[in-house]
């Protein structure tokens, strides 16, 4: 078997292995219910990490602006099942709403990308930033209505939308209040397994060694034949098609749904970086440990959840540095030899 | 009248994201790195300031003073410890990991030191302002020297640069590193001095911006610093005058939108003039080309 | 007809004319050098042919086709392919799939069979394979097929960059000053390898040079550019026995 087809399975068996652990505990009423609700929470980080490091490991363009993409995906799933709520069964529903969540990241993914992907390096990423915030900041605006004639749209107020009775759905920076619980523990390994299998995949395939090609040299890719530009766009769009099922676990997971900093801003776009950056950039299995590890361990150690950012923050400088130092590289090198250079493992 | 107003408030904004623009520019163009914890330079900067005064009883000219010494400091110790190692790294990503690191370091120590409630910050300008018209048009004290000091700065800049040999040593540098250092430039000191300057600069921008919004958190420096960023963008990066242009560009049109626009919307605007222009002309207002070498 | 046929081509940087009125004509077959003191605008050339500056002035002809004012891709798909003065690696992938990324255009499948691993996947992937480490043993690669380009030494990091320049299956081979940071040893090597890569593929190459013994001992003509103007052309033997070119080489 090829290495990297083994290192796949390694993979999923991981991801595997760890629900059936869970689920075990949770049959047997060994998992606090505190615990429990920390499940597809973890799901959809891991999700929305494993979506970021396609970009910035693989495609290797650095994008600060993931979460507006898991928003996309949040509010128009969460529309479409709140709006059938009463008329269609929760199975078909959430199949629906996951292919409208996907589908609607990816296509903001798209139309993002256009502008984008022509910048470079440092202007990319402010640039993503500045999407994720006007993605969040246009939707704390957006007022959707549904009566008997039809959908009412606002960018002012609940009252703009004229509205004969009916229900207003989506309230501004209220949100969208009463999405169907449809997701679980189980959805979510289902939809992080997905995710894994489709970047795993890519990335072992002649798209994805296009991609990585442009990541490592763009000039020399372009001198291969590589057309740089469609490649990118096709990473990107895959990439925030993921974060948008991520999304859709989140908004059905709560009741509430609001397009808020804390879950939508730059500062959760730089959190799910952090976990991406201390799995391993390009190591997709370890966005996933990553990911799972730090979502869990401040929300189940009370004492290191003041500390945490702090420590995560040292961490991360300190990572950044001794990986990427041309210094500390050629240290490494000439103490433990080759073994331990610096370099970015494709997946 | 009262737009009036809101134009003078939007280009006393502006001012502020003007001078944070330049501790921007000067490092992206010397450096070619997004600083990323430059706004929370500021933050430091307004922390600062907060402690020196309540600890001498509301005199906040130490304070300002205290501020920029420390915020220097802050700035050459974060380039040496943190940013000089990444030098000529293979990804140019590993720079601006690390600079969101050290932002979110600072932030935390900040939450840590001061806890995440809002400090209400006395304006350090005592100063009530100007009012004509009969009171229909106030200009507020803290309004008029923002806009004051940061023509200052400016011209203070544009003398320093193209005056002193250590000015053109920053010149020489951000074209071109290697020559310079054949022409025997100290490059790694001149990245120093860059850093020096942006991080008081800083500081002077956290005073300036704490007194005319008063409400001080761990989190107060990172949006102006987004923005200020934006300026500096749109102003082309790496050009003084574009910073000091841009940013006001931007404090205007915050404050325009906000007002006849929509609050909430005022900050998609902001960012979405950002998209317009690094589409429509990436370089900026004044910005120049750069193309790389194959 | 000549495999390359280049009229009158000139670039301008901001009034410096880096190349100016260049002319070339490559047959089938040949080995052709480009030489030339620093600066002469050798590279521009290169950039010139592979669309990478666009020209002010005349044509390009590949095989008769114009491509003068193509993009680098479309002119690689045409059959020019190239290497760089300082090496452009995928530096992060594997030996075999730096090359591999060089075979894409020629074996293809969906991105949807590509994602699913299915359908073409998995019989393409072995043509590729097969092809690539057919293609590396040429070169002398085929023992390190995963190693990480990073990781090889200076000299089979040159011999990679050819293989995958090869791997697009081009008409016209670009190298730029191959030997360049060589001792002799590898240069010697290197010069072998050229040879096996015209034997072997037939191909035409036109390469970049400052090692004089390489040039002499390879190559069949030479171009001398000089301050971006063609100095002398012709059969190598002439061309270095020129007067001209040896005080543009040694100065007055």
């Amino acid at each position: 078997m090829k290495k990297q087809t083994k290192n796949n399975l390694i993979t999923y068996a991981i991801v595997i292995a760890a629900y059936i652990i869970l689920e075990i505990l949770m049959l047997t009423g060994n998992l606090s219910s505190h615990m429990k609700g920390l499940l597809v929470p973890m799901t959809y980080y891991a999700i929305i990490a494993v979506a970021l490091n396609l970009c910035v490991g693989i495609l290797g363009e650095l994008s600060i602006g993931h979460c507006g993409f898991m928003c996309i995906g949040a509010f128009t799933s969460a529309f479409f099942s709140r709006a059938t709520s009463e008329s269609l069964p929760a199975a078909p529903r959430f199949i629906i709403a996951l292919l409208i969540g996907i589908a609607s990241a990816a296509l903001f993914g798209f139309l993002i990308g256009i502008p984008v992907l022509r910048l470079k390096g440092d202007y990319l990423a402010i640039v993503t930033l500045a999407f994720g915030e006007i993605i969040k900041n246009v939707i704390n605006a957006f007022y959707v209505g549904i009566d008997a004639k039809g959908l009412h749209f606002s960018m002012k107020s609940a009252m703009e939308l004229n509205m004969d009775g009916g229900d207003t759905i989506v309230n501004g920076a209220m949100g969208i209040t009463g999405t169907p619980h449809d997701a679980n523990f189980t959805i979510g390994i289902v939809l992080l397994l997905i995710s894994l299998f489709v970047v795993q995949n890519l990335v072992n395939s002649r798209d994805g060694r296009a991609i990585m090609a442009i990541r490592d040299n763009y000039i020399a890719a372009e001198a291969t034949g590589i057309n740089v530009t469609s490649y990118k766009m096709m990473a990107f769009t895959i990439s925030a098609a993921i974060a948008g099922a991520a999304g859709v676990l989140f908004s059905h997971n709560i009741t509430t749904l609001t397009a808020s900093s804390q879950y939508f801003g730059y500062n959760a776009s730089i959190m799910i970086l952090v976990y991406v950056v201390l799995g391993g950039i390009g190591n997709i299995r370890g966005s996933v440990i990553a990911a799972c590890i730090l979502y869990l361990l401040p929300e189940l150690l009370r004492g290191f959840s003041t500390y945490r950012m702090l420590i995560y923050s040292i961490v991360l400088i300190v990572m950044m540095i001794v990986n990427w130092s041309p210094k500390v590289i050629e240290w490494r090198k000439r103490t433990f030899g080759r073994i331990g250079a610096g370099r970015r493992k494709a997946a | 009248m009262s737009f009036l107003t809101y134009l003078i408030n939007g280009l006393s904004l502006g001012s502020i994201y003007a001078i944070i623009a330049l501790g921007y520019t000067m490092v992206y163009g010397i450096a070619k790195m997004l600083n990323f914890a430059h706004g929370d330079f500021i933050m430091v900067g307004c922390y600062i300031i907060f402690s020196v005064s309540a600890a001498l009883s509301g005199n906040s000219v130490v304070g300002i003073i205290v501020a920029i010494i420390l915020c220097t400091l802050l700035g050459v110790t974060t380039e040496f410890v943190a940013y000089r190692p990444l030098r000529g790294a293979a990804s140019p990503l590993a720079v601006l990991i690390t600079a969101i690191g050290v932002s979110y370091l600072l932030e935390n120590i900040a939450l840590l030191i001061y806890g995440a409630d809002i400090k209400s910050f006395s304006s350090v300008v005592k100063w009530e302002g100007l009012s004509f018209a009969d009171g229909q048009l106030k200009i507020q004290g803290v309004t008029i020297v923002t806009i004051v000091v940061s023509v200052v700065i400016l011209v203070v800049l544009q003398l320093f640069i193209n005056k002193t040999r250590q000015g053109q040593a920053m010149l020489a540098a951000s074209e071109d590193k290697g020559a310079a250092t054949l022409m025997g430039i100290n490059v790694n000191r001149t990245i120093a001095l860059t850093f020096a300057i942006g991080s008081s600069l800083a500081a002077v921008a956290g005073a300036l911006l704490c007194s005319a919004y008063p409400s001080l958190s761990p989190y107060t420096g990172a949006m102006p610093g987004i923005k200020a960023f934006v300026a500096a963008v749109l102003g082309g990066i790496g050009s003084i005058p574009g910073a000091m242009i841009g940013g006001l560009v931007l404090g205007i049109v915050e404050i325009l939108s906000k007002t006849y626009i929509s609050s909430q919307l005022a900050d998609a605007i902001v960012f979405g003039i950002l998209v317009v222009v690094l589409l429509v002309k990436p370089t900026g207002i004044l910005g120049k080309q750069i193309q790389e070498k194959v | 007809m000549a495999l390359l046929d280049v009229n009158n081509l000139c670039i301008s940087f901001g009034g410096l004319r880096a190349v100016d009125n260049f002319n070339i004509t490559i047959e089938k077959g040949e080995l052709y050098g480009l030489i030339g003191p620093n600066g002469a605008g050798k590279t521009t050339v290169f950039n010139l042919l592979t669309g990478v500056y666009k020209p002010n002035e005349g044509i390009i002809r590949l095989d008769g086709e114009d491509i003068t004012r193509k993009s680098t891709i479309e002119i690689n798909h045409a059959g020019i392919a190239r290497t760089f003065q300082n090496i452009r690696l995928f530096k992060n992938m594997s030996v075999l799939d730096n090359v591999k990324v060089g075979l894409a255009e020629r074996y293809k499948y969906s991105s949807i069979e590509g994602i699913l691993h299915l359908g073409k996947y998995k019989k393409i992937e072995k043509e590729m394979d097969d092809e690539a480490e057919r293609l590396l043993k040429v070169f002398d690669l085929d023992g390190e097929i995963e190693t990480n380009a990073s990781n090889l030494p200076y000299g089979k990091q040159r011999k990679l960059e050819i293989a995958r320049a090869m791997a697009t299956n081009p008409k016209l081979l670009l190298l730029d000053e191959p030997a360049a940071g060589m001792n002799p040893n590898e240069t010697g090597e290197l010069m072998d390898t050229i040879a096996l890569v015209r034997k072997e593929f037939d191909m035409t190459i036109l390469l970049i040079e400052h090692d004089m013994k390489l040039v002499s001992g390879i190559c069949e003509k030479l171009t001398v550019l000089n301050f971006g103007r063609v100095l002398c052309q012709g059969e190598t033997r002439q061309v270095l026995a020129d007067p001209e070119v040896i005080t543009a080489y040694l100065g007055e």
